[in-house]
């Protein structure tokens, strides 16, 4: 081929815009991302943020109203002055530092059921869809699994094992196995059809190399903003399981627990449960806002499917 | 051609169940896709496969390719019975035979640079397992097929449809291939990229000394690419001739309807042609006619007609028609 031909077929090119321009011009997108990334940047910076052990306390500086001044004791034993920047809770401890640390907690519950769930359901997605002597059996397992209470499989396993970050992370994943399976067998059976497949099948490709080469690198999108959602819901599953008593023990603060706490005297001091409420409904809101921008950038026929 | 053929299709049938029921699943009805349909191709030789949508040409192709495990019949490809073979087997053969599809859009994984789209095969194949040969062979398949080899590191979405359909052709070449099947290769794209890739795949044929089995539509296409033309009819073959034969000489009713149907482009001829528009629908393959399956909309059937298959026999040398009435 001359040259020529060369330039008459690179007319026809049309220069698409990568999927990354597209989610850095989405406000959505933007804001959602922004707001995680502070809280993410909250969460390693806790000990640099002028908070103390979340653990302390001090019998006088209980019941403290946001702003106050008071005293904390040490480990040590020595008494520092403290400044309670959201109060203080009926044992003397202070709000801010467990609200920040606790924080840590919710985001890592958040994102460990995200990865847990996607990796099981991706895996039984992707059997149940390509090998279809396996899908009868599998998706039942699931629809059995779909019809038990997430709260409910919690509270058994916190009983049968003991309360930990590895017990809540599985006990909140497990509910979700199903709905992920669900999604990517669906777009693996749409995907299956496709051309590009068959003709994989005709040159002779390995079924495994079909499944991971072919299949799963194009159910990504939809994948990333399936995971956002259970990002989102596990973090408020978690608070409600911490709240109920049965998440993570007592000793480590997460949001949940601090409101748990706080809920016997709401009336009078209500910045117990403001602040942790507070933190817990940005996140949420920011995580599900990221995940709409997602949806609309990576995968606009999502709306319809899920 | 009194050589040993490439591929001969002895008496292909494809018939798909149609079920019923939740947990225990019933066959209501079949859908006869293909029925008992043969013929054969010699090497370096084109053969349309022409007919109306749904009267099975693609899923023939399919079954060929044995992406579709066909009911009954036999697939002789350069000697041997594919459905005989074990994976192993079918896998080597699978080299030698190969696909082009209709769509350009879906037909390319949208995930992946053409660069690694032609060299999968290579990859799978175990053939130029060092990446840079790989990598030449898929620049000189590109420019082979018309494509500058730079657009190995595009996506398929950067391309234009004529683009991605060279792609697909290179991608099918990749392993030397005897036999290409051309799912309606052309009809997506538009009349000046059509005759682009007609001219391609005519230079690679004459060049790689390559066979098609072309399926298509598009009448004026076939007659000006295929050697031989093999009419379909709601799973059956109709008429098999050589393709002027073919065009000139029409001899089953149906063959000659859809001939009929071709547009002259020329409107003073087109004014003074007496256009016979055949009547009815074409049956469902679920449920088709008895005897032959044309009867019902057939100018010239008779009561035999609704009893009795016609068998397919040699009207002249290399001229096979399943009509008894012509």
């Amino acid at each position: 081929m001359d040259a020529d031909a060369f330039s008459v077929e690179a007319a026809g090119v049309r220069q698409h815009e990568s999927a990354w321009r597209r989610l850095r011009r989405n406000w959505s997108v933007r804001i959602g991302g922004s707001v995680l990334v502070l809280l993410v940047a909250i969460a390693l910076a806790a000990p640099l943020l002028g908070t103390v052990d979340p653990t302390l306390f001090d019998a006088g500086s209980r019941d403290l109203r946001p702003g106050m001044t008071g005293q904390i004791t040490t480990l040590d034993g020595d008494t520092i002055p403290h400044r309670f920047l959201m109060g203080s809770d009926s044992f003397g401890r202070d709000i801010y530092s467990r609200v920040i640390y606790g924080a840590r907690v919710s985001l890592s519950v958040g994102l460990l059921v995200a990865l847990l769930a996607l990796a099981f359901g991706i895996s039984a997605g992707l059997g149940a869809g390509y090998l279809r002597w396996l899908d009868g059996v599998l998706m039942r397992f699931m629809d059995g699994l779909m019809a038990i209470p997430g709260i409910l499989v919690a509270i058994a396993l916190v009983a049968l094992w003991r309360g930990s970050l590895t017990t809540v992370v599985i006990a909140i994943a497990i509910p979700e196995i199903p709905r992920v399976t669900r999604l990517v067998r669906s777009l693996v059976l749409s995907i299956r059809e496709e051309p590009y497949v068959e003709a994989a099948v005709s040159l002779g490709t390995p079924t495994w190399k079909i499944m991971f080469g072919h299949i799963l690198p194009n159910t990504i999108a939809p994948l990333i903003v399936q995971g956002t959602y259970i990002c989102a819901s596990a973090i408020l599953l978690e608070s409600i399981l911490s709240f109920l008593g049965v998440g993570l023990p007592p000793d480590i603060p997460t949001w949940g627990n601090i409101m748990a706490e706080g809920r016997v005297q709401f009336n009078e001091y209500p910045h117990n449960v403001f602040f942790p409420g507070l933190f817990l409904a940005v996140t949420v809101l920011a995580v599900n806002i990221l995940g709409d921008g997602l949806r609309d950038t990576l995968d606009p026929k999502m709306a319809r499917r899920v | 051609m009194s050589a040993a053929p490439l591929l001969q299709v002895k008496n292909l049938k494809m018939h798909f169940p149609v079920t019923e029921g939740v947990m225990v699943r019933k066959v209501v009805a079949t859908v006869k896709a293909v029925d008992d349909v043969s013929f054969s191709l010699q090497p370096g030789e084109t053969l349309g496969l022409v007919g109306e949508s749904g009267c099975g040409k693609t899923t023939t192709g399919r079954c060929i390719l044995q992406l579709e495990k066909p009911t009954a019949g036999e697939i002789i490809f350069e000697g041997e019975d594919l459905a005989k073979l074990d994976r192993k087997g079918l896998v080597a053969k699978r080299a030698r035979m190969q696909v082009i599809f209709q769509d350009p859009y879906s037909s390319l994984n949208p995930r992946m640079k053409v660069g690694s789209i032609i060299g999968e095969p290579m990859k799978v194949h175990g053939i130029l397992p060092d990446r840079k040969q790989r990598q030449e062979r898929v620049a000189e398949l590109l420019s082979v097929c018309g494509l500058n080899p730079k657009f190995m590191d595009r996506y398929p979405h950067e391309m234009s449809g004529g683009q991605r359909q060279r792609v697909g052709i290179a991608r099918a070449l990749a392993l030397n291939p005897q036999f290409i099947v051309c799912d309606e290769a052309v009809s997506a794209l538009d009349v000046s990229i059509q005759a682009q890739v007609i001219n391609l795949l005519e230079d690679l044929r004459d060049k790689f000394n390559l066979s098609y089995l072309f399926i298509a539509h598009d009448l004026s296409v076939v007659r000006h690419l295929c050697h031989r033309v093999a009419v379909m009819y709601l799973g059956k073959l109709v008429e098999l001739a050589d393709s002027d034969e073919l065009f000139e000489h029409p001899k089953h009713p149906y063959t000659k309807a859809l001939l009929e149907a071709v547009p002259i482009p020329d409107p003073t001829i087109e004014k003074g042609r007496v256009h016979r528009i055949m009547q009815g629908e074409v049956p469902s393959p679920m449920n088709p006619p008895s005897g032959c399956v044309f009867h019902p909309r057939c100018p010239i059937a008779v009561d035999s007609c609704k009893r009795e298959v016609p068998q397919s026999r040699e009207l002249r040398p290399g001229h096979w028609v399943a009509c008894p009435r012509v």
